[in-house]
């Protein structure tokens, strides 16, 4: 099917408009820049694994020289003295996570498939609503927002959490945008045999939209692992991990290497995803350009 | 006479048309919609979500800037009274549109710029080595929290590692107060935002500089280009100009809305409000002080100029090229 549908283009080395100099000039300037990148995200892997006496040495070290695992078991030992079950903090990010992230993939699908292949009355019009969303961020909404979660009722819920996180413009613009790419013909053939929309859009658009799938899923992942909520969210049983994480780090000056531990394990999760998936996204963000 | 009433009937006759075109119009708009009912109930679910939460909220946050408003008592109408104290009696207002400003035009046009070059000359890598740059280069913007570590490397005491290195080498005695001396805090932040500005944009131009047909180029050769740069000048900018598009509006958002990072390194408020943007602005006054009319008049404010920054910008893109 999906041979079908995008035909992968021969690779061909080039060899035009390029010098041996130029290239290896160009290539160091990037590897010094991949270094620097990396720099900040090296020093804090490496102050993870220092003990305490080298966290505070003058000259600083910048690589640890006798690494230990203790601040990974004081980040333990700290979540084991907590007041409300650590295990609680971990399952409401998880869960506002999973919900939000698979509920936004759905209903921004749904969404997509309509304003890439159906004509409607309005439909640019609406669809231009959703990419001029894009152009402002979530502050703006704020108030409003926590006004509106106030009269729904859903302050201090899970809710308030995952539902704004649905609507996600973002989403729904790179599906659509993927979407369009696929043949008109065959989902008219398909029509043409009798199939009801539903099914032309679970049995073939979402299996060959996989890459947009997985795009959508790092996007609302990173926005939702990350999420303190602490706007929202007031009992404690309801906060989310990474609020729990930045109180244990908030500490004390002697917490610097917890809260390394800690925010490296943070990162590992959205890493890992991102790695795992990164050919599929580069796939979808290939068609997210805006047109004019 | 007679010509008066002959354009009276060419009038009736006109007026008539009008209607049997509207009448036909509305006809066809009707059997249209009950032809995209299936479209509308697929899309239903997400315009409801996105009415909810987008929609109506820049409605109601224009409507609240032109009240008083504090949660407790019902919003009282006060006219244009929010933006003439924004704009004639908080100083602070104004420093922290200076900020913004200021970390937008630093920031905004570099990160766009470096994102681009980046992804050209990852571009360039073989597939493997081409995977884990783009890793190298995104990870910033994956690591959450892990910009704190900036904290560790510019804290003011010596064992900050750029206070430590300093010393160590003799270039300064005492140790610099990175992030509490006014002069300083603004290359410092700036910097932390670059580093991890490599986000959604970068993505885009990766995926879209991968799309380019190499004949395209070759073709190009044929014709005379020269060297990469007349290249990348006369065949890739052009062809990227959607994406280019796409990582404009990413990154002028990000660039008008920084605030958390600013907050977590520099603190809140900032010393001498060396770090207040428009953001840090509506949240205190939004979150801390609840005075949610004031707050929303500063929304409002910093949504026109995020559209307005991002037509404007889009207008400047689409002449590359034309």
């Amino acid at each position: 099917m999906r041979k079908f549908f995008m035909p992968r283009k021969r690779k061909r080395r080039r060899t035009l408009n390029r010098s041996l100099q130029g290239d290896a000039a160009m290539m160091i300037f990037l590897f010094l820049m991949g270094l620097v990148m990396m720099f900040p995200i090296i020093i804090a892997v490496s102050n993870a694994f220092k003990p305490l006496s080298e966290l505070f040495i003058f000259p600083p070290r910048f690589i640890v020289r006798h690494p230990t695992l203790e601040n990974f078991k004081d980040v333990f030992r700290l979540m084991a003295d907590s007041w409300v079950p650590f295990l609680r903090y971990i399952f409401n990010t998880v869960f506002t996570t999973l919900a939000g992230v698979s509920g936004h993939v759905i209903i921004a699908s749904l969404a997509a498939y309509a304003f890439a292949k159906h004509r409607m009355p309005f439909g640019n019009a609406l669809f231009g609503l959703v990419v001029t969303a894009l152009m402002f961020s979530g502050y703006v909404t704020q108030i409003p927002n926590y006004l509106m979660m106030k009269n729904l009722g859903w302050l201090d819920s899970y809710f308030a959490l995952i539902v704004p996180a649905l609507a996600s413009p973002l989403g729904l613009f790179l599906m659509k945008q993927f979407m369009e790419q696929l043949p008109d013909s065959i989902l008219e053939s398909a029509r043409m045999d009798g199939a009801s929309e539903w099914y032309i859009f679970w049995k073939m658009v979402m299996p060959n939209v996989k890459p947009a799938w997985l795009t959508l899923i790092i996007f609302a992942f990173q926005d939702l692992w990350n999420a303190t909520g602490s706007t929202y969210i007031y009992s404690e049983e309801l906060k989310t991990l990474p609020y729990a994480l930045s109180q244990i780090s908030a500490g004390s000056i002697s917490r610097a290497g917890v809260s390394a531990a800690v925010s490296v394990l943070m990162m590992l999760v959205p890493l890992a995803v991102f790695i795992f998936s990164q050919s599929n996204i580069i796939e979808t963000m290939s068609t997210s350009g805006i047109k004019e | 006479m007679e010509s008066k009433g002959n354009r009276n009937r060419e009038n009736r006759l006109t007026l008539s048309d009008y209607r049997k075109y509207f009448g036909i119009r509305r006809k066809e708009l009707r059997r249209d919609f009950r032809k995209s009912r299936t479209g509308y109930l697929f899309i239903a679910p997400y315009y409801l979500l996105f009415t909810l939460f987008y929609i109506i909220p820049v409605g109601v946050s224009i409507f609240f800037g032109f009240t008083y408003f504090n949660v407790l008592e019902p919003p009282r109408f006060v006219g244009w009274q929010n933006y003439a104290n924004l704009l004639f009696a908080d100083d602070i207002f104004l420093t922290a549109v200076k900020n913004t400003l200021m970390f937008a035009i630093l920031t905004g046009p570099v990160s766009y710029i470096a994102s681009f070059l980046f992804a050209w000359l990852i571009n360039e890598l073989p597939g493997k080595l081409r995977a884990v740059m783009v890793v190298v280069f995104y990870a910033p913007s994956l690591s959450g929290q892990v910009y704190l570590v900036w904290n560790v490397m510019f804290s003011g005491d010596v064992y900050g590692y750029v206070n430590g290195l300093l010393m160590k080498f003799g270039i300064i005695n005492t140790p610099i107060q990175w992030l509490t001396d006014s002069n300083y805090i603004t290359p410092v932040l700036v910097m932390v935002v670059l580093w991890t500005s490599m986000s959604t944009g970068f993505l885009s131009f990766v995926a879209g500089l991968k799309g380019i047909d190499r004949t395209i180029i070759e073709a190009g050769c044929v014709d005379g280009l020269r060297n990469r740069w007349q290249e990348l000048w006369y065949i890739v900018l052009p062809s990227m100009k959607p994406q280019l598009m796409f990582g404009a509006v990413m990154t002028i958002t990000a660039s008008f809305a920084i605030h958390d990072k600013l907050a977590a390194l520099a603190g809140f408020p900032s010393v001498n409000y060396a770090a207040h943007t428009i953001v840090s602005h509506l949240i205190d006054y939004g979150s801390v002080r609840y005075e949610m009319g004031y707050a929303s008049a500063i929304a409002t404010i910093l949504f026109l100029m995020m559209i307005l920054c991002n037509k404007a910008v889009q207008f400047l893109l689409r002449k590359v090229g034309a």
